[in-house]
């Protein structure tokens, strides 16, 4: 350790490099959102980037730690980022702000600061969030609101009063509803069919985000920063089991296509599962990880309590991540023969 | 010509940087002022010198004689005066120095009388040992000595002799360019491997970026009819790696804990094969090497090198520029920076890269691990360099070698593609020599404890005998005292009765005597240790403590009846070693 050790040669990449990938990559899904469901999301798209900055800076400033250097890294910013995407875009902006406050406070430096929290810090914000305020989480625009950038950015900072139209729930939480309240009676086929807020095969407007994050997410799978385990695990374990209740009683379930392109599913799939710090790194151990977050988010969401399960789901399984990377070592060089 | 090439995984693809050094052919670097030769040049033990300050001697002479069967002799690169044989810095990351034999050429470059001769007359054992004495070792970097590895198993059919002209290291081209200009003898080397060998195949591996190097070996073993198989495997770091060529040729795969010969594989690189080739058939030992030089200089190229030129003088044929700051061994991805420009080429010397912080630009700082798991996708050896990174870190050694850190080749592609900037190659040499360490520590530490306890025997065996010894004696002396007694005799009836008991007895009870003498020294030995053993803080006690102290030990002498039974057994047993 007396001079610079081998190798001399490095990959041109860094921490920065990869985190600016993962934006990147998020600006198909929030184009489609900004264009489709309202402007509002940039706004809140910058409130919660500097809410998530200053937490940081506050915190290395508390820990000594270098702060020029882990501000830029970038993953404070996909946090805050992924907290913006999750929460409802008419949010007051003050919530927003104490989710990427609890985000990065708790869920990430009180844990040890980057690369040591055991929980997805985005994911703890809306999980901590919606216990805290259940209502204020739930208020989704309602479809056809015909409210300018300005307007609704009067209705974050809580400048103007807060819309009737902002009383809607999310597609999944109206099909949910619908389907409890119909005791049976009503067939998922007829709500999707006649009603306002469901477009072709999902939510109107909600499924041409997920398509965005899809495509953003097959670009990060090609730019090899995210493997293809986590996503197509996820994607294929919601699959199934949609599918398989869908055709066992097609009246009750909804097809496997409405789930992926509802809710968080895409972006879980892509972008929030895959998160390697509080995920899981073997082969093996990704397929279930993956499979059993896109389990756990179809039967929270159609059996359990919540509108949308992948929050939860993926807390869950960021619970059972190291035990199964424990479980899933794969053989090492010449060690494959034996069993 | 088909051939089913397997793959290894990860591996990486920095750039190459190999044209610039291929553009010439391979030059004679002149003489050296001096050559520093150091005595271990390979793997095992360290040549004795049998040469003295003062000595002449001529190029090819013998300077250290090879120790051991695992060793390799060393001989004197040119002809000259051996100025000193002293320590000197080595050409190793540690930087420590180590015995050289230096010799300044007379300038005439003389050669000692050199003996040709046809190994196909020569018995296997015979041919091991001629390169043995000829200083034959791996030229790859591992500097293994050549003729231990030339030993067929028993037990296992050689399949495969692999020949490695991979070369897959970034800037060196120095096989690249034997393979183009010596590439006759080369595959004669390899055929003397072979008939020691009798593998069923010869397979000899070259990245697909040497196609020259490639058509001249092929023309060469069609030129001497020999049946080897060369075959271009894909351009991909490590390669080179014997255990990925290897994979990567034959599909098998060699762990750390088994040697490929335990597979029925065996792997050389063509530059030890060439010199095998000198060594018997023109009787020439290793004296020199191809180095290419290469990095921040004006004329990249590779040089044949006398084994002891110091490096710092070696570099200037190739004009580094100004900023140079230091000078790399071997490639970018697993060389070091020599400790300084004295040190000398040795045989493992493959490539001179001057540094600079253009070429090889300052790392960043060092992030935490984001658990992105590019450094486990890109491991040829499929180990999970992040795990073992923490447990280093944390020191939790033992861990690391449940990730089986000594599988690591320390290759660096794991290094090269964090995007923390953790140079987890260092973490893992830190962990492994930690791990040595401690198991020499222990070794040593069981060794000591080994010896002071069989002192500790020792001197117990010599105390026993020597109160055995007085005992008898003394029993002796009272046996005599006794029969005196008995003859005075019945004077007073009554005293008299235990001395008449004892003496018809008297052989007898000298024995006994002898037995109880021996535990009466012993007791009083266990005291003399107890009271020498006693805690000193029981000075300065209350009246009260005292007391309970004093009835507590009156207690204690009561219930202690044993100890003189514990010692007893030890002098028995001392006896029936004897
Ligand atoms: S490449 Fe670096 S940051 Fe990524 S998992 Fe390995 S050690 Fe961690
Ligand atoms: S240095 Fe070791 S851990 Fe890193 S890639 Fe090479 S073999 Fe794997």
């Amino acid at each position: 350790m007396m001079f610079a050790p081998a190798p001399f040669l490095l990959k041109d990449v860094s921490v920065n490099q990869v985190m600016t990938q993962v934006c990147l990559a998020l600006i198909p899904g929030i184009a489609a959102y900004a264009w489709l469901v309202g402007p509002a999301i940039l706004a809140q798209l910058v409130i919660a980037s500097l809410a998530a900055l200053l937490a940081e800076a506050l915190m290395l400033r508390i820990q000594g730690k270098p702060q020029a250097m882990f501000l830029a890294d970038g993953s404070a910013i996909v946090t805050a980022w992924l907290i913006a995407l999750t929460f409802p875009p008419l949010a007051p902006w003050w919530l927003v702000v104490t989710g990427t406050f609890f985000a990065i406070v708790v869920a990430k430096h009180l844990y040890g600061g980057l690369g040591q929290n055991p929980f997805n810090p985005a994911m703890i914000a809306f999980a901590v969030c919606i216990v805290a305020f259940p209502a204020l989480m739930s208020q989704w625009p309602g479809i056809g609101l015909q409210a300018g950038l300005i307007e609704q950015i009067n209705v974050i900072l809580g400048f103007a009063p807060r819309l009737d139209a902002l009383s809607g729930a999310t597609p999944l939480d109206a099909l949910k509803t619908a389907l409890k309240l119909g005791e049976g009676q009503v067939d998922v086929a007829h709500l999707l069919a006649n009603q306002d807020i469901f477009g072709t095969f999902a939510g109107r407007g909600w499924e041409w985000v997920a398509a965005g994050y899809l495509l953003g997410g097959l670009w990060l799978w090609q730019r090899k920063i995210i493997s293809w385990h986590v996503p197509l695990a996820f994607i294929g374990a919601l699959t199934l089991i949609s599918g398989g209740l869908w055709l066992y009683q097609p009246t009750q379930f909804a097809s496997p296509l409405f789930h992926l392109f509802s809710g968080g599913a895409m972006l879980g799939a892509f972008f929030i599962a895959t998160d390697p710090v509080s995920g899981c790194t073997t082969p093996r151990g990704k397929l279930i990880f993956g499979a059993g977050a896109g389990l756990l988010a179809y039967i929270i969401r159609v059996f359990g309590g919540y509108p949308d399960g992948v929050a939860f789901a993926i807390l869950l399984m960021n619970l059972c991540a190291p035990v199964i990377d424990l479980l899933t070592q794969p053989p090492i060089f010449g060690m494959k023969d034996k069993a | 010509m088909l051939m089913n090439l397997f793959k290894f995984k990860g591996g990486v693809k920095p750039p190459t940087n190999k044209t610039q050094s291929v553009g010439l052919p391979i030059a004679q670097a002149p003489l050296p002022s001096r050559l520093i030769v150091p005595l271990h040049q390979s793997i095992g033990g360290t040549p004795r010198p049998v040469v003295q300050a003062g000595d002449t001697v001529l190029k090819g002479q013998l300077i250290g004689e090879a120790d051991g069967w695992i060793s390799a002799a060393v001989h004197a690169p040119t002809s000259g005066t051996v100025v000193a044989v002293a320590m000197h810095v080595q050409p190793h990351p540690s930087g420590l120095d180590a015995l050289c034999v230096v010799i300044e050429p007379d300038g005439k470059d003389q050669w000692i009388a050199r003996e040709p001769l046809d190994y196909k007359t020569l018995k296997p054992e015979e041919v091991r040992e001629r390169l043995q004495q000829a200083g034959v070792v791996g030229l790859g970097g591992a500097v293994f000595p050549t003729h231990g590895k030339l030993t067929p198993a028993k037990t296992v059919p050689m399949d495969e002799l692999v020949i490695n002209g991979a070369e897959c290291e970034p800037f060196i081209t120095c096989d690249d360019l034997l393979m183009r200009e010596r590439a006759e003898e080369v595959v004669r080397g390899i055929g003397i491997f072979r008939d020691l060998l009798q593998p069923k195949k010869v397979l000899i591996g070259i990245e697909d970026n040497k196609p020259e190097a490639a058509a001249a070996m092929r023309a060469a073993i069609a030129a001497l009819n020999e049946s080897f198989l060369v075959i271009q495997v894909p351009t991909l770091y490590p390669a080179g790696g014997a255990k990925q060529l290897i994979r990567v040729l034959t599909g098998k795969e060699v762990p750390a804990s088994k040697r490929s010969t335990d597979l029925g594989v065996q792997c050389f690189n063509v530059a030890t094969a060439y010199t095998a080739w000198r060594a018997i058939a023109h009787g020439e030992p290793v004296v020199s090497r191809i180095v290419t030089l290469s990095g921040n200089v004006d004329q990249p190229r590779n040089y044949e090198v006398l084994i002891g030129t110091p490096m710092g003088e070696l570099l200037k044929l190739a004009q580094p520029h100004p900023d140079t700051d230091g000078i790399v061994m071997g490639g970018p991805m697993m060389g070091f920076l020599v400790p300084n420009a004295e040190v000398p080429v040795v045989k493992a010397t493959n490539c001179l890269i001057a540094h600079c912080d253009r070429l090889f630009p300052p790392k960043a700082p060092e992030m935490p691990c984001i658990r992105c798991g590019s450094c486990a996708t890109v491991c040829p050896h499929e180990l999970q360099p992040f795990e073992m990174y923490w447990f280093s870190r944390a020191k939790n050694f033992g861990k690391t070698q449940e990730y089986h850190i000594f599988d690591c080749i320390e290759c660096g592609c794991c290094s090269f593609v964090c995007p923390s900037r953790i140079p987890l190659v260092q973490y893992f040499r830190f962990a492994k020599s930690e791990i040595w360490a401690r198991e020499r520590e222990k070794n040593a530490a069981d060794g000591a404890k080994a010896r002071f306890e069989f002192k500790q025997l020792r001197d117990e065996r010599e105390k026993a005998e020597k109160a055995e010894k007085l005992a008898k004696a003394a029993a002796a002396q009272a046996a005599k005292k006794a029969a005196e007694a008995a003859a005075a005799a019945a004077a007073d009836a009554d005293e008299a009765a235990a001395p008449a008991d004892v003496a018809p007895s008297a052989p007898v009870d000298a024995e006994k005597a002898a037995k109880m003498a021996t535990i009466q020294a012993a007791i009083e030995r266990a005291k003399a240790q107890r009271e020498a053993a006693q805690p000193k803080n029981t000075e300065a006690l209350s009246a009260q403590q005292q007391r309970d102290i004093a009835e507590i030990e009156a207690r204690r002498t009561v219930l202690e009846p044993t100890t003189p039974e514990v010692v007893v057994p030890a002098g028995d047993n001392s006896q029936k070693t004897e």
